[in-house]
């Protein structure tokens, strides 16, 4: 079961603005899922594998050549908030 | 012209008349769409079928159009993935499926309405509103990939791209009465598809017809560099359109007929199974023990494989921001502002199932559970060729019927999210109708053998009309 503060804390780690009445419908909401997860305790898999993805691959190399990439004018078009050539964010602090 | 045209019929009209004249005869049927099935309309379709009638075009799809779901980025069309956050993002690099589609020629009418982020079996959650389902415009057309099912349902489009994590391509195309093929995973690129679980996703094509899914598959599948996880299996799609499945031996997964399959869905399947056994087919049953858990694998696993990859929208570099006082009120603000509900939950979940403490409770014990699941599918499909069972256990439900409760929505994958977890492809097609609503027969192959799946889906096809029924409603 995760508590309100549980749901504060997440919402904290994914950068998620949540309101006091939105904390309460939020930890509903997620314990119903959770508790619907909570069926995997029976199946018991002690020694099996993890499966990441099922594609048999391995380890992909490439030549690390220098190529052709979006000029920064195309990458920076999408915002308003730039200068100088930067993305421009408010102060972290 | 025919509302309703296979990509051969819509060939010979280019022939006959224009590529131009094509285009805007299916800009001229979305004009007066009552289905909200596209997002983005683009203006440069017409412009793009006109070069091709002027500069003249040797690629396999010269002039003819196709939708685009709203996830799979095409240089200079909006691209929103249905979500606030995405406002007015204009990718400046096309995936690579839209770069195999441009140079065979393809005219891309637009984008389609989709779940938020993909998140969704109803189309519902999208930003711009839900798309109504052609057969019942008071019902939703499936999801995530429902505009995309729902426009080549109506007429709207010959074929389209969606995408597929848990059923994206195959719930809208059981629900629309269209056919739509999630592929082996790493048969198609990813690049360019904006991510929401990286390990279980495809993209992968719809059309009215099986043949077309085919041809489509022949264009967007191969090896891609940019997609670490592509794979080249060099398969001819096409060479798979065979009318005969004699001596093909089929699997019937118990566990797929659940408690809460509708009877008529029931009956369909098992009529489309007796059908393949008269044309020359043998079936026997399968047990697949550990389906029953493959649900809430997938979900812990695309979960925190979003709570990851939506990491990336915070309003620094794109789309919608929200002020704030400094750098992490801003981020915050901006996702709560600008993610949806079911997204902000995903993402709360996800972030959950990976935090300390309970990582290896859920998270790694998701990825333990998924191996079982794909060695259930290993062993069944050591025995049998193919598998079959219905892509969804009820027909296409009302529009806010289970927005309100996630988990209720969540249990309608349950016939299609196992088939990501083991990677293998699968398509749906229309085998049946419950009061007036299209029924989908799911089909399911060894990996990389879309081959058989296709052979099989066209056997069934050209003995059957389901495929030439179209929605009254939108006639």
């Amino acid at each position: 079961m995760i508590t309100k503060e549980d749901v504060e804390h997440i919402g904290w780690l994914a950068r998620i603005d949540i309101s006091e009445q939105e904390t309460v419908e939020y930890m509903e909401k997620l314990n119903s899922v959770l508790g619907y997860f909570g069926q995997l305790d029976e199946l018991p898999t002690g020694d099996i594998a993890p499966t990441y993805h099922v594609a048999e691959i391995y380890n992909v190399f490439r030549e690390d050549v220098v190529e052709e990439c979006l000029p920064q004018e195309t990458v920076l078009a999408n915002t308003e908030h730039k200068q100088d050539g930067t993305f421009r964010v408010p102060k972290i602090g | 012209m025919a509302k309703w045209m296979s990509v051969a019929q819509v060939k010979e009209k280019i022939e006959e008349n224009s590529a131009e004249e094509v285009t805007a005869r299916y800009l001229e049927v979305i004009e007066k769409s009552k289905i909200n099935g596209y997002v983005t309309v683009s203006e440069k379709s017409l412009e793009q079928a006109r070069k091709i009638d002027v500069e003249g075009h040797e690629g396999s799809l010269a002039g003819v159009p196709i939708a685009i779901k709203d996830n799979i980025s095409v240089i200079g069309l909006p691209t929103s993935c249905g979500s606030k956050i995405l406002e007015g993002y204009v990718p400046p690099f096309n995936a690579h499926v839209i770069e195999k589609l441009l140079a065979a020629g393809a005219v891309i009418l637009g984008k389609t309405n989709m779940d938020e982020f993909a998140m969704g079996s109803s189309t519902e959650t999208s930003y711009f509103g839900p798309t109504a389902n052609p057969w019942d415009l008071e019902r939703v057309p499936g999801g995530s990939s429902g505009g995309s099912a729902a426009v080549v349902a109506a007429g709207e489009a010959p074929f389209a791209l969606g995408s597929d994590t848990g059923g994206s391509v195959r719930c809208p195309a059981a629900f629309c009465g269209v056919v739509g093929l999630k592929p082996t995973y790493g048969a198609v690129s990813r690049y360019g598809v904006i991510a929401y679980a990286n390990s279980l996703e495809q993209v992968g094509p719809l059309a009215n017809n099986v043949a077309d899914i085919a041809v489509l598959m022949d264009v967007i599948a191969g090896y891609d560099r940019k997609d670490s996880t592509s794979i080249d299996s060099k398969t001819e799609y096409q060479k798979a359109l065979v009318d005969d499945v004699k001596n093909l031996k089929i699997g019937i997964p118990k566990e797929f007929f659940g408690e809460g399959i509708h009877p008529d869905v029931e009956k369909a399947i098992w009529n489309a199974i007796h059908k393949y056994e008269n044309l020359g087919a043998t079936w026997e049953e399968v047990s697949m023990p550990n389906i029953k858990y493959a649900l809430a694998s997938y979900y812990i696993i695309a979960m925190s494989e979003a709570s990851s990859n939506l990491a990336r929208f915070d309003g620094t570099r794109y789309g919608f921001r929200e002020n704030g006082e400094n750098w992490h009120s801003m981020v915050s603000k901006t996702r709560a502002e600008g993610f949806g509900t079911e997204v902000k939950r995903r993402i709360l979940l996800g972030t959950y199932a990976l935090s300390a403490g309970y990582h290896d409770k859920y998270y790694l014990k998701a990825l333990k559970v998924r191996t079982l699941v794909k060695q259930d599918f290993d062993n069944a499909l050591l025995k049998v060729d193919l598998l079959m069972a219905p892509t969804m256990p009820n027909p296409a439900f009302k529009i806010g019927e289970k927005i309100e409760d996630p988990l209720t929505l969540y249990l309608s994958d349950v016939n299609t999210c196992p088939i990501n977890l083991a990677g293998v492809p699968s398509i749906s097609m229309p085998c049946g109708f419950t009061d007036g609503l299209p029924i989908g027969l799911q089909i399911m192959g060894k990996p990389f053998d879309e081959p058989t799946v296709l052979r099989a889906a066209y056997t069934f096809e050209q003995n059957t009309d389901y495929h030439t029924k179209r929605p009254p409603e939108v006639a």
